[in-house]
């Protein structure tokens, strides 16, 4: 019986029939549609819903925007141009794009923050990719004397004094490691603050008297519009992290006191708007100072910014801490390493690659939140949209700075959410 | 050679001398170090800044002093929750600057939670231009700054609004909405108000004197829902002993809305419609530009960010639960409700405080469009007029903190009583 079965089979088929195309509702577009938009009464309504908005924003702002006048001099003329149709008159961004962009900064020198603005991103190239050559980091490092010459100007000796500190500080390192680490770190510690206190002031002035350069001075007060927002943005991003880590492992300490400081200070920059703390700069700082003291306003803002910010950025570095598995600090331990050694090698490269969407996140907040400075006089660009419309010739006008400032910042905000995730998706190295 | 009693003689642990660099090498006396260190530094600062403020204000002649709030404030404020004119003290506007900080907060954090867990569960949608919408709307919101949108809310209320003369003429440009009911004007928008025909007074409580008319309401609100908790508690104990649930809605709409009803049919309840009335409108409620202008930019902006906190809520409860629930036979609709959503919770409530903290402290830009919060009136003009720059802000930095420290407080009490109970 068993060896009958092989001849029970009456046809077999020996060849293949050509395949026939799938049913007209089962492929391309119509297909998709079904599937995409109208896969239930739910999903119709939802479409046909969409559609209809999108379709209403079209009607209302396409003409608008279709419709645009260049080449004007004052809201009046655009509206004789346009007699009565509906259109946007962007002349106003032609007109005065300069001060959204620069503010007051005078018009011969606007290569400067233009340069400077370039140069970030070459320093900023081996921070953000690794494929660019380790040795530009050099670059990277020297780079904030740089942009602060191109930006305020003044003698070329006030960043070189302030550079020739950490050379001085570094050389006293490398002479004292010899004796102890100790000393050789309160070295490094002390004989750069010794010069900076003591006898860059009188290098400075020697200097430029013997040898005047420099680029011509721009006082604060000319800084304006977006210029003012990438300065106070780039420098509080820049130094919040390094005080956030800071900020973030204090909170994870074992020391009861230094713990409880730190949560403390992060609680309360938490838990105020970041106004009070920018009205703090601009009206109470000089009581906190020694009498007499009066520095920039850009500065102060500088600082409370940062303040700000490391508050926020040390919770989420605090998040990235908590998530990483013990068996990391004990793999650490195990190795004999010292607390900065494990903090440095293993704790926080991971830690950090954690919370890099919340780090990104924060950067944003901070970007965005530089226009606040309008509400204690700094002309940032909303501050300047104010000022164009107190101008006869732009008074009323409104949407089309929204807009252009609106897209400025979206542009910039946008390009550092997407580089977040590229970031993540390169260092990941898990295989979910 | 050697016994026990020689061993154990040498191996008794010698006791080393203490020496000042232990202090820094020996793991049990550094942390005390550091930690001495630290404070000591920490106060050289704190000592620091308390005698420049002093020395500061003794070279100005100044005296640090709260009296100012007890002074007569002599501004006005355009926005009123308790009774206010300009002859009340500083305190008094402070208090009616508070109250309008907390009732911007409280109606933004509702709009952005209705926006956020709409367009975040909608962006997962299956539905392609929904989901792209969506996006759109998130990402062009997340992207530009608060400030913007506030001042582009407040443009669009006060500049593509029409002006009241439109509604005038037996052909109005313009027309209130539902049925004569709301007028949107470039004033502000106006809405029908309720009104009582008998009123039981106030009741004075010191500085406020809330209406006893709306707390009789507000009372029996409250009754009722506690009474229909317990409806609800005995159709869950009906259906663990016999397995049938009983019928309770219509039950619980009556609890609910019943009684509230009643109060307002015996207190003489009727709608005060907006008329137009000379050159404005009066009646009704009158909600002011800033008002609406602060709502709908920080709801809307902060929308955004709880759409991403709820779609990440979402994506992070396993596929498998999904698929266990479809396997059950559920709709995807029940599925979402029953048992997606109670389980992302979880995860969405921590991020969510924050946001709802985050508006709390963003009312604070009501200055852009002219809203009167607690930063215009006690941290504006008060300072302005008082010159008590150092006591004001002092008083304003401990309220929004308190405020904060409140909302995160009460939140995490929720946050504790919804997390995972894990063994």
């Amino acid at each position: 019986m068993s060896d009958t079965h092989a001849q029970t089979v009456a046809y077999v088929r020996d060849s293949m029939l050509p395949e026939k195309p799938p049913p007209i509702a089962e492929k391309g577009a119509i297909k998709w549609l079904r599937e995409n938009l109208f896969s239930g009464w739910l999903n119709t309504a939802l479409t046909v819903l969409s559609l209809l908005a999108v379709w209403y924003a079209l009607m209302a702002i396409g003409p608008w925007l279709l419709n645009t006048v260049w080449n004007v001099q004052s809201l009046r003329e655009c509206r004789e141009v346009l007699d009565g149709a509906s259109g946007a008159c962007f002349a106003v961004i032609k007109d005065r794009w300069h001060q959204l962009l620069f503010g007051f900064y005078p018009p011969q020198h606007y290569w400067r923050p233009v340069l400077t603005l370039v140069l970030m991103f070459v320093a900023l190239a081996p921070v953000l990719f690794s494929q660019v050559p380790r040795k530009m980091l050099g670059f990277s490092a020297l780079y904030p004397f740089i942009a602060y010459h191109l930006l305020w100007g003044g003698s070329i000796w006030l960043p070189v004094s302030v550079i020739l500190g950490f050379v001085l500080g570094y050389v006293a390192y490398r002479l004292l490691a010899r004796f102890a680490p100790l000393i050789a770190i309160a070295g490094a510690i002390l004989v750069p603050v010794i010069w900076w206190i003591m006898f860059a002031a009188g290098f400075t002035s020697a200097m430029t008297s013997v040898a005047p350069i420099g680029l011509d001075f721009i006082r604060s007060d000319r800084f304006g519009g977006f210029l003012i927002s990438l300065v106070i943005g780039v420098s509080g991003i820049s130094l919040s992290l390094p005080i956030g880590v800071l900020l973030a492992l204090g909170r994870q300490s074992d020391m009861v006191f230094v713990k409880s400081v730190c949560v403390m200070v992060i609680e309360f920059i938490r838990g105020v708007p970041l106004i009070t703390l920018l009205f703090t700069a601009s009206l109470l700082l000089n009581y906190f100072l020694p009498p007499g003291t009066a520095f920039d306003l850009i500065l102060r803002v500088i600082i409370m910014v940062t303040l700000f910010a490391s508050a926020y950025m040390a919770e989420v570095i605090r998040g990235g801490l908590a998530a990483l598995p013990k068996g990391q600090y004990e793999a650490a331990d195990a190795l004999g390493l010292d607390y900065w050694k494990a903090q440095r090698l293993i704790i926080m490269p991971q830690a950090l690659k954690i919370s890099i969407p919340g780090i990104v996140n924060t950067f944003i907040g901070l970007f965005k939140d530089t226009t606040l400075v309008v509400f204690i006089g700094l002309l940032d660009p909303i501050g300047l949209s104010n000022a164009i419309r107190a101008d006869t010739d732009w008074n009323g006008i409104y949407w089309e700075l929204f807009i252009f400032i609106g897209a400025l910042f979206f542009i910039f905000c946008f390009g550092m959410s997407r580089y977040s995730m590229y970031l993540e998706r390169k260092l990941k190295t898990d295989h979910k | 050679m050697s016994t026990s009693d020689d061993l154990r003689i040498k191996t008794t642990a010698p006791k080393p001398a203490f020496r000042l660099s232990m202090l820094l090498y020996d793991q049990r006396y550094r942390s005390i170090t550091i930690q001495v260190f630290f404070l000591f530094m920490l106060m050289l600062g704190a000592a620091w800044l308390i005698d420049n403020t002093v020395n500061n204000l003794r070279a100005l002649g100044r005296d640090f002093s709260f009296a100012f709030l007890n002074a007569p404030a002599g501004y006005d404020i355009n926005q009123r929750p308790i009774e206010y004119n300009s002859q009340m003290t500083h305190g008094r506007a402070a208090l009616v600057g508070f109250l309008n900080t907390m009732i911007l907060a409280v109606l933004a954090c509702m709009l952005a939670t209705v926006l956020g867990v709409i367009a975040g569960v909608l962006r997962l949608s299956n539905n392609w231009i929904v989901g792209r919408l969506m996006t759109v709307y998130i990402e062009v919101f997340r992207n530009i700054p608060t400030l913007l949108w506030i001042l582009i809310f407040g443009a669009i209320m006060t500049e593509a609004m029409p002006a009241p003369s439109a509604f005038r003429g037996d052909d109005p440009a313009a027309s209130m909405l539902f049925n004569d009911a709301v007028a949107v004007t470039n004033r502000g928008v106006y809405v029908p108000s309720i009104m009582f025909l008998r009123d039981l007074g106030d009741l004075r409580l010191g500085p406020v004197a809330p209406s006893l008319n709306w707390l009789l309401v507000f009372l029996v609100l409250i009754v009722g829902v506690y009474a229909n908790k317990r409806l609800i508690e005995h159709a869950t104990a009906v259906q663990n002993a016999t397995g049938v649930r009983p019928k309770t809605w219509w039950k619980s709409i009556l609890i609910l809305l019943g009684p509230v009803v009643v109060i307002f049919i015996a207190l003489g309840a009727y709608l005060e419609y907006p008329e137009l009335r000379g050159f404005n409108f009066a009646g009704g409620t009158h909600l002011r530009n800033s008002l609406i202008a602060m709502w709908l930019g920080l709801g809307i902006y902060t929308g955004a960010f709880v759409a991403e906190n709820v779609r990440a809520g979402i994506l992070a409860i396993s596929k498998g639960q999904t698929e266990a629930a479809f396997a059950l036979g559920m709709q995807p609709g029940k599925t979402m409700r029953l048992v997606i959503l109670p389980q992302a919770l979880r995860v969405i409530i921590p991020p969510l405080i924050s946001q709802y903290l985050n508006i709390t402290k963003n009312t604070s830009l009501g200055l852009a469009v002219g809203y009167m919060d607690l930063r215009s009136t006690l941290g504006g003009i008060t300072i302005n007029q008082t010159g008590r720059e150092l006591e004001g802000m002092l008083l304003m930095m401990l309220i929004y903190l308190a405020i904060s420290l409140t909302i995160s407080g009460a939140m995490n009490v929720y946050n504790s009583r919804v997390k995972l109970k894990e063994r």
